[in-house]
């Protein structure tokens, strides 16, 4: 009878060479089955006498463990091989583009605008709108731009046969804000505007926020403040700012404001100023307990500086290979 | 208005250079928008004299000239200009110089006859746009001196774009007068030389209007020399800002208004009939302006009167019958104030808009008249000789523009500015504005000057204090005030989750103009637009649109033309409806889409559109104000919709939109040839959201029953599905439709639908006999209610 170390090892080396599943099978039935070589071993164990058979038996069960052992680690190793060459035949081309439906995208001026609302909300600011066809009370007078004041020759208006307008500005928002929810009062106005001009650089309508802030002991620094803090958060940089003293019916002191573009170049990008009591007051609001500031920029002004965008009127021709680049 | 520096400097002269000056300007409030050179590229041509004329030997229209520069040999230049004659100074430039047009003279023949030179004409200088003849430089112009140092040039011009409230700046005075302010330069005063009356000629002037002619003061001057030309100086300096010499009456008058801002008025005296009177006009009269055009006047306009009927307008432009021509000897010359409130938009309302009427609309100073005539009368005495008469002046002084004292709060303007000024620097600044400043215990008490029409209350004050202290010198101070929070209101679907999520169904968000084409809108509205503009930009944007769609469908095909396959838009805008006077503004989320259902990719078979992909889009969107909503689809007859594959959307029973097919007759008209899908929601009705009531969901398995009926093919899915919901209610969670099927097995006119019941109790697991009961009620109501058969 072969020693049980040959034994032994004939049964690793069966296993080894066995090249795949099924073979090794074959070697485990071999071995370990009903009638294989270890098993058969066990069982003639009776026929050694009984003093011998403790510690035979424990040779032989443990020459089992070995090649059960054996066999386990190999089974193992043929088994993820095979998964392995499994999936290898599952394998796609990652590069092919992926399947469904596309996105779209914003408009790029309602991306810039979305991002102001978005910043002055955050700020505490609510967010209110108006009518577009505007009454010429809201528009010009209720703003201390009464009938025939010069102010009026610089918004070329659209008008609507009974006297009706469409908003130059979304200034009015103040007034009807203000009427409605009195002082004090935070908010900005986002809207279309119109005006009747149509080149290079302007389109019969356009796309304002307004801004209005009424408190008591609001000033002209936390004017600049706010916009200072805005301009930066907008741009998302550091950023200089020059407050230049302008004209503007509803407000006084006013200002432009621009932003240093580069080394000398400074970009109007807003009007504003502390809001005029007279508007306050044709509100409803009383001037000496409150004082307030109010602000008015073009959407798309800060759209084609935040973008780059050269010209203006590439906004209203919804040509989707533009509009495309602002997802 | 444009000012020329060397004109400014005569006024004032603040030790800063152009660039500096311009930026102070701007940070003033006077908006400078541009600063250019004037006269420049002129080294190297002198004054010459012409000594000499003579015809050129082989043509008639060239003289050979012979002109000295007070050095060295005389210069033998060839001349085309008919206006060159012996003794004449003029510019010259010899062979080397580079003209201001880059062209670098060179001695030349012309005609046989060498040239050693040109005389210039302005045009050649780039002094103006006169080519008919060379400069003819006055008799004093210093031969051989450089043209350039004679003229004054390089001159800076400066464009100022002023604001509507300083109608005080629109002069060299008002510019130098803010100047000082800002720069403490002083002002330079320019003393007149008052002409004394020779004569004793006067116009009399009545003002039966007092309160429209508070001030109006004249002056005759009679005998002036009709050959008379306005000198080079004035023309130059005229020519720099912008103003072509006319005739020396008329320069004369532009120059003084822009010296101090007055407009005047140069009248020939001759044609003058009586008296003159500024009166209200009565509607309908009639004048025939200087331009030549009549006009006929509106009742509230002020104009200039004589015996003869309406003379002019007041402020705004003269008469034809009383104008100066070439052979005007005797002069009025008028310098009135007409206040503001008289002239606003009454040049508007004609159509017409002067140097005149803007100064008078934003105010000018009543206190100016006098010195704007002398000054006029002394310049056209210096020009044209003649004899004065004596100054007249009309002065209704209880009709002047009242200039009551103001209080300026020390604590106000720390208030509104957020900073606190010195008190010294605050009386300095309105000390050095010409304001009259009186110290009282809160602060100052200020009497603004008779030209300053801007400044009547405090806050006027506050904003001269701060524009001159300069808005860099307030601090940045971050406001403290308390702020209530804000509601995060979640009755309304924002509209960024709206764009959001139809961006992620793949639109691509839009703007169009919110003014459309009448007959465009009306096409997709079925009735004409009630907002016509009065004044459009174009016929294509004269309405205000009623639908969002005409705008979508243009986009739309404009994108097609240019080659894009499969086109889906989106737009967040209003529509406009109802009448003027009780006008609605809706707020829209509509969308538009063409070409395949999906972007083209392997492994997917290309599908065109179809209503219920759009039906999708739509669901999506109405399904963010959550589920507490019911949303039914009803068929639709539509103006823009193709009958059958459009649909009402409703909210509860409310209609919120409409979708479908664009009607095949109007994609023609837009030139799509593909199938268009549009939808538009009423957004105010269709995006307030309920607040979402959780309830417990079942612990226990859900069981699926499937069935497929045969009914009349026009019982509608929703039909069936809410009967067979209704036989169960509290065990049927879900009714689906997974196929309908009409051909080759169902009979005409009959469909085959199948639905998958999905039931559920929260309080234990249904048996296969529950699921059984619930089935076959089911079916006999299908039976029951549309004759359905059970298909096997």
């Amino acid at each position: 009878m072969q020693a049980l170390t040959e034994l032994v090892e004939a049964a690793a080396s069966d296993i080894d060479a066995a090249p795949d599943l099924a073979a090794l099978d074959g070697v485990r039935v071999a071995y370990l089955g009903k009638k294989g070589e270890l098993t058969l071993r066990l069982k003639s164990l009776s026929e050694l006498p009984a003093d011998e058979r403790p510690s035979a038996g424990q040779a032989i069960n443990a020459a089992k463990q070995q090649v059960q052992g054996h066999y386990n680690a190999r089974r193992k190793a043929l088994e993820s091989a095979a998964l392995e060459r499994e999936l290898a035949a599952d394998a796609v081309d990652v590069t092919l583009p992926g399947r469904g439906t596309a996105t779209g995208g914003q408009h790029p001026v309602w991306r810039a605008g979305r991002r102001i609302e978005r910043i002055f909300r955050e700020a505490g600011f609510g967010v209110r709108s108006g009518p577009e066809i505007e009454d010429d009370f809201h528009n010009f007078t209720a703003l201390n731009i009464p009938e025939n004041h010069p102010a009026r020759a610089m918004h070329d208006t659209f008008y609507f046969p009974d006297g009706m307008l469409l908003r130059t500005h979304t200034s009015p928002v103040q007034i009807r804000a203000m009427v409605e929810e009195g002082a004090p009062i935070r908010i900005i106005a986002p809207g279309r505007v119109y005006r009747r001009d149509y080149d290079q650089t302007h389109t019969p309508m356009f796309h304002q926020v307004e801004g209005l802030v009424v408190d008591r002991g609001i000033s002209f620094a936390n004017l600049k403040a706010v916009l200072h803090q805005f301009v930066e958060a907008f741009f998302e940089r550091k950023i200089d700012l020059r407050f230049r003293p302008s004209y503007f019916p509803f407000t006084e002191p006013s200002a432009e404001v621009d932003i240093r573009w580069s080394e000398d170049k400074w970009l109007e990008i807003l009007g504003c100023g502390m809001v005029h009591p007279n508007v306050l007051e044709s509100a409803g609001v009383d001037s000496e307990t409150y004082t307030g500031y109010a602000f008015g920029m073009g959407i798309e002004r800060l759209a084609m500086l935040r973008y780059g965008v050269m010209d203006l009127r590439t906004f209203f021709d919804n040509d989707l290979r533009f509009l495309r680049q602002f997802r | 208005m444009r000012i020329a520096e060397s004109w400014l400097r005569d006024w004032i002269d603040p030790d800063l250079d152009t660039t500096a000056l311009a930026e102070k300007l701007t940070m003033a409030g006077l908006e400078v928008d541009g600063v250019h050179t004037e006269g420049g590229g002129l080294e190297g041509v002198v004054i010459g004299e012409v000594t000499d004329v003579a015809k050129h030997p082989d043509a008639d229209r060239l003289s050979v000239c012979r002109v000295i520069t007070g050095q060295g040999e005389p210069v033998e230049v060839v001349c085309g200009a008919p206006n060159v004659v012996v003794g004449m100074k003029s510019p010259l430039a010899v062979p080397g110089v580079k003209l201001p047009n880059g062209l670098k003279l060179k001695k030349s023949k012309i005609r046989g006859v060498v040239s050693n030179g040109m005389l210039c004409s302005a045009e050649e200088l780039e002094l103006g746009d006169d080519s008919d003849g060379i400069i003819s430089l006055p008799a004093d112009a210093p031969v051989g001196a450089a043209l350039a140092d004679y003229l004054g040039l390089p001159d800076g011009i400066i464009d100022v774009d002023l604001t509507p409230n300083r109608g005080d700046c629109f002069s060299m005075l008002g510019i130098a007068r803010d100047l000082a302010a800002l720069t403490g330069a002083p002002l330079k005063v320019q003393a007149i030389d008052v002409v004394p009356a020779s004569i004793d000629d006067t116009q009399p002037v009545e003002t039966p209007l007092p309160a429209g002619c508070p001030s109006f003061a004249g002056r005759v001057i009679r005998n002036i020399d009709r050959n008379a030309r306005s000198p080079l100086w004035m023309t130059e300096r005229l020519r720099r800002v912008g103003l072509r010499p006319i005739h020396p009456v008329v320069d004369v008058t532009n120059y003084v208004m822009l010296e101090f801002g007055q407009p005047l008025h140069g009248y020939d005296y001759t044609k003058i009939r009586g008296a003159i009177r500024p009166r209200a006009a009565r509607a309908g009269e009639k004048v025939v302006l200087l331009d030549e055009k009549e006009i006929t006047l509106h009742d509230d306009t002020l104009v200039i009167t004589d015996d003869s009927g309406v003379i002019g307008l007041a402020g705004i432009m003269g008469g034809l019958s009383t104008a100066v021509s070439d052979d005007t000897v005797d002069v009025f010359f008028e310098a009135a104030f007409w206040p503001p409130a008289f002239m606003a938009g009454q040049a508007r309302s004609y159509g017409l808009h002067t140097d005149a009427s803007l100064r008078f609309e934003r105010g000018v100073d009543p206190h100016e008249q006098v010195r704007a005539v002398e000054r006029a009368t002394a310049l056209l005495v210096q020009i044209a000789g003649g004899e004065a008469g004596p100054l007249t002046h009309v002065l209704n002084a209880a009709e002047l523009p009242k200039r009551p004292a103001i209080v300026l709060r020390r604590e106000r303007l720390a208030h509104l500015l957020g900073a606190r000024i010195d008190d010294a620097v605050v009386s300095g600044i309105l000390e050095r504005l010409g304001l009259g400043v009186e110290a009282v215990e809160s602060g100052w008490q200020v009497t603004p000057p008779s030209y300053r029409f801007d400044i009547n209350l405090e806050v006027d004050l506050i904003e001269e204090v701060a524009r001159i202290y300069g808005y860099d010198g307030i601090p940045q101070t971050t406001a403290t005030a308390e702020t209530p929070l804000a509601r995060a209101g979640e009755s309304e679907v924002e509209f960024d989750r709206v764009a959001q999520t139809l961006i992620a169904r793949d639109y691509q968000e839009v703007v169009n103009y919110s003014f459309v084409d009448r007959d465009t809108d009306a096409a997709f509205t079925g009735e004409t637009s009630g907002f016509e503009l009065s004044n459009p930009i174009s016929s294509e944007m004269s309405v205000m649109r009623g639908s969002m769609w005409s705008g979508l469908v243009t986009s739309a095909a404009a994108n097609v033309a240019r080659q894009q396959e499969r086109v889906r838009l989106f737009e967040i805008g209003r529509s406009f409806h109802g009448s003027p006077g009780s006008h609605r503004e809706i707020h829209r989320v509509a969308g538009l889409a063409v070409g395949p259902a999906v972007p083209e990719q392997w492994g997917t078979k290309a599908r065109p559109l179809d209503f219920f992909d759009i039906k999708a889009d739509v669901s999506a969107l109405l399904e963010l104000a959550g589920d507490a909503c019911r949303h039914t689809y009803e068929p639709l007859e539509h103006p823009a919709l193709q009958v059958g594959q459009s649909a009402k959307v409703l909210r509860d029973g409310v209609e919120i939109g409409v979708l479908g097919k664009l009607h095949p007759s109007l994609a023609k008209r837009f030139e799509i040839k593909r199938d268009v899908y549009l939808f538009e929601i009423n957004a105010d009705l269709a995006l307030v959201a309920g607040v979402p009531a959780a309830k417990p969901v079942s612990r226990y398995p859900a069981i699926r029953r499937d069935i497929a009926v045969v009914v009349d093919e026009k019982v509608s899915a929703a039909a069936i599905v809410d009967a067979v919901a209704s036989t169960a209610p509290a065990l049927i969670r879900d009714v689906k439709i997974f196929d309908v099927y009409q051909g080759p097995g169902i009979e005409a006119g009959l469909k085959s639908i199948a639905l998958g019941l999905i039931l559920q109790e929260t309080s234990r697991t249904l048996t296969d006999v529950d699921a059984d009961t619930v089935t076959s009620s089911a079916v006999r109501k299908l039976q029951q209610d549309f004759a359905a058969e059970l298909r096997d």
